[in-house]
């Protein structure tokens, strides 16, 4: 069978069970809709919070980015999992005691203030929005690659789909198709992983493949800093970042990660207090397998790729180069005429482009792996985008139809007529999200990964101090969030797109001017701490918190008791 | 009541430390061993690794995964102890 035989296969295999899935699992209350009636295993939501975590970036682009960064690209795999500590123990318990549906749900009723809620809306729709956008357009290339559509038809495809588990199910329908995704996304992560590091190896172990040495008898990593090197790149396990900036990008990762909507409202679907701990554990087990094995996968595939391509002549080429020629992403240029690639760090001699994007998916057929194995890592792109994209789409639709219908513009709103404006603002999520999926303001890539800065800036500390703080006040809380955000903003305006300076074209030279040498990226850890510092200013200055209020905190912190997420 | 309250404040005191604990190897392990420290425990090589890069790239998620582990189970004996805890 060809390629294009088997992936239609099985994503058609794959779409069929999440739909499948979604039918039987209907949502028919709004608690259903939000928290799927807060009864979820541990297990089944360790998993969920597995796949809904990890999204078309995880898959498709991570182990790409660190092939061609080595070290540095140590700040994801630190970054995208430590924050999972910070929500397992500073997080996730004291939310699901307080059991309410959403993040602003906590932060309104904690700062007993609407004016907070509303903030921690706008901070969630921005956070989620950035980051749907993203998912859409992964979603979209991996159609047009693999099922040669066009991108756009991949993407409206891709918002069906969605669209039809997430305003059917809610947060039920995708707690289980998140289910089936997890298992779809890891097994066709792990299979061509295991079957190169055999190749290259000898070890069934990706992870231990990646220390061992080759069929010369040296070390991978040896070799592969041996190559590099002779390339006119950084020593791969070296790196180029300064140690300051690694520090902050990975805070700023870590700490956006505890701060990400759709993360944290999975730990609202869990029946006690002790599941919420348990499932943080068992989704970072699940998502450990995947970010211990894209380190090893990044190293294989760039001993692969620079044995494959370099100085070799051009016309001898395999079949995987010139099929991703064709979609751009791949492009040889013959500088100086003589039929070889030259594939090197100097931009003016080097000859080969590769988008780093690409990586993981030709990786199988570098290593000319069987057809079946091509079409499932494609069914798990897919599985790892769509999941991401639902869960996203539901703290959206929750924030407008729970957080602003129902608690701030029209509190006698019924059960029945909530879920449907539920239902409604899913449908008016997808259809945003799509419309980005389509027209790509040239800016998407790049927010995505900002938007954990701007979680970190301004929901991370207001749910800390909420919980760790007593007689934080509303003022102090407000302020920093508000305060928090705006600098992420600003700083991201500055030197990510040149605003103030002219424009894109301005960005690199601005790169003198970044504040401590900290790059947009890292940004959000300093938007963090300033934003504490606010707080607690404007804390000390300010009304005192209600008893009231504090008696709540209390209470939170206590484990029992936690009975049903309710409104 | 006066008790009840005590008992929610002895518990607290005790979560607390429990946090600090974990926490702290949380930050030894990625920000020392991975980033801070990685210079240095590059010049150790186990199997084909610089220990700072396995550090940064393997080692630290491992630890990340164990100290939630120990995390939970610290927290369930925790609740027993002074009474939180359900079914």
């Amino acid at each position: 069978m060809s390629v294009q035989l088997w992936t239609y296969l099985m994503v058609g295999i794959t779409f069929t069970l999440y739909i499948g899935i979604a039918i039987l699992s209907r949502a028919g209350s709004t608690k259903e809709f939000y928290v799927a009636g807060g009864g979820v295993s541990p297990l089944a939501n360790g998993m969920a919070t597995a796949a809904d975590w990890m999204s078309a970036a995880s898959f498709i682009s991570m182990a790409g980015l660190i092939s061609f960064i080595g070290f540095d690209g140590s700040v994801y795999l630190m970054g995208w999992t430590g924050g999972y500590v910070l929500l397992a123990l500073l997080l996730a318990p004291y939310l699901r005691k307080f059991g309410k549906f959403t993040v602003p749900d906590f932060i309104g009723e904690r700062y007993y203030s609407k004016t907070a809620r509303i903030v921690a809306v706008l901070c969630a729709l921005l956070v989620s929005f950035t980051y749907v956008a993203g998912q859409m357009r992964g979603v979209g290339v991996v159609f047009s690659r693999f099922l040669e559509v066009d991108i756009n038809t991949g993407v409206i495809i891709g918002m069906i789909i969605v669209l039809f588990y997430a305003v059917l199910g809610g947060m039920k329908g995708i707690t289980y198709t998140q289910v089936a995704q997890y298992c779809v996304l890891i097994f066709a992560f792990m299979v061509p992983a295991i079957f190169i590091s055999i190749q290259m190896t000898g070890s069934p172990i990706p992870q231990l493949g990646m220390g061992a040495k080759g069929a010369d008898g040296v070390y991978l990593l040896e070799k592969l800093n041996g190559l590099s090197t002779e390339l006119g790149f950084a020593e791969y396990t070296k790196g180029t970042k300064s140690t300051l900036d690694v520090f902050a990008i990975t805070a700023a990762l870590m700490v956006g990660t505890a701060g990400l909507p759709h993360v944290i409202v999975r730990f609202f679907t869990v029946k006690r207090v002790r599941d919420a701990r348990k499932s943080a554990g068992l989704a970072l087990l699940f998502i450990a397998i995947l970010y211990t094995t894209a380190p090893a996968v990044a190293v294989f595939a760039r001993i692969n790729l620079i044995n494959t391509v370099s100085n070799q002549p051009y016309a001898n080429m395999p079949a995987w180069f010139s099929n991703w020629e064709k979609t751009d992403l791949l492009t040889f240029e013959d500088k100086n005429g003589d039929g070889l690639i030259q594939y090197v760090a100097p931009p003016e001699i080097n000859e080969l482009t590769v988008d780093r994007d690409i990586m993981v998916l030709a990786n199988p057929e570098i290593a000319n792996l069987p057809a079946w194995v091509i079409a499932l890592v494609a069914a798990g792109s897919l599985a790892a985008a769509l999941s991401t994209a639902a869960g996203l789409l539901l703290v959206i639709s929750a924030s407008v139809s729970h957080d602003l219908i129902k608690n701030v513009f029209n509190p006698n709103i019924s059960e029945k007529q909530e879920l449907i404006a539920a239902r409604l603002s899913a449908v008016g999520a997808v259809v945003v999200a799509g419309y980005f999926g389509i027209n790509p303001p040239g800016f998407v890539a790049a927010v995505v990964a900002l938007a954990f800065g701007l979680a970190a800036a301004s929901i991370f500390p207001a749910i800390i101090m909420g919980i760790f703080n007593k007689k934080m006040n509303k003022e102090g809380a407000i302020t920093g969030m508000v305060v928090g955000i705006s600098l992420m903003l600003f700083y991201m305006l500055k030197f990510k797109f040149g605003v103030f300076d002219g424009g894109k074209a301005a960005v690199a030279g601005l790169k003198t001017q970044w504040w401590f040498g900290i790059s947009p990226e890292g940004f959000g850890s300093m938007a963090m701490l300033i934003n504490f510092v606010v707080s607690f200013i404007v804390n000390r200055f300010t009304a005192p918190v209600p008893e009231v209020v504090q008696e709540i905190v209390e209470n939170i912190r206590i484990p029992s008791g936690a009975g049903k997420a309710s409104h | 009541m006066q008790d009840k309250s005590q008992n929610a404040r002895n518990y607290w005191k005790e979560n607390l430390r429990c946090l600090v604990l974990l926490l702290s190897i949380w930050f030894l392990v990625s920000y020392g061993a991975g980033i801070l420290f990685r210079s240095v425990l590059d010049q150790i090589q186990i199997a084909g690794f610089p220990l700072g890069f396995w550090f940064a790239q393997q080692g630290s998620i491992y630890f990340f995964v164990l100290l939630i582990f120990i995390y939970v189970n610290w927290m369930n004996r925790l609740d027993k102890k002074y009474g939180f805890d359900e079914e």
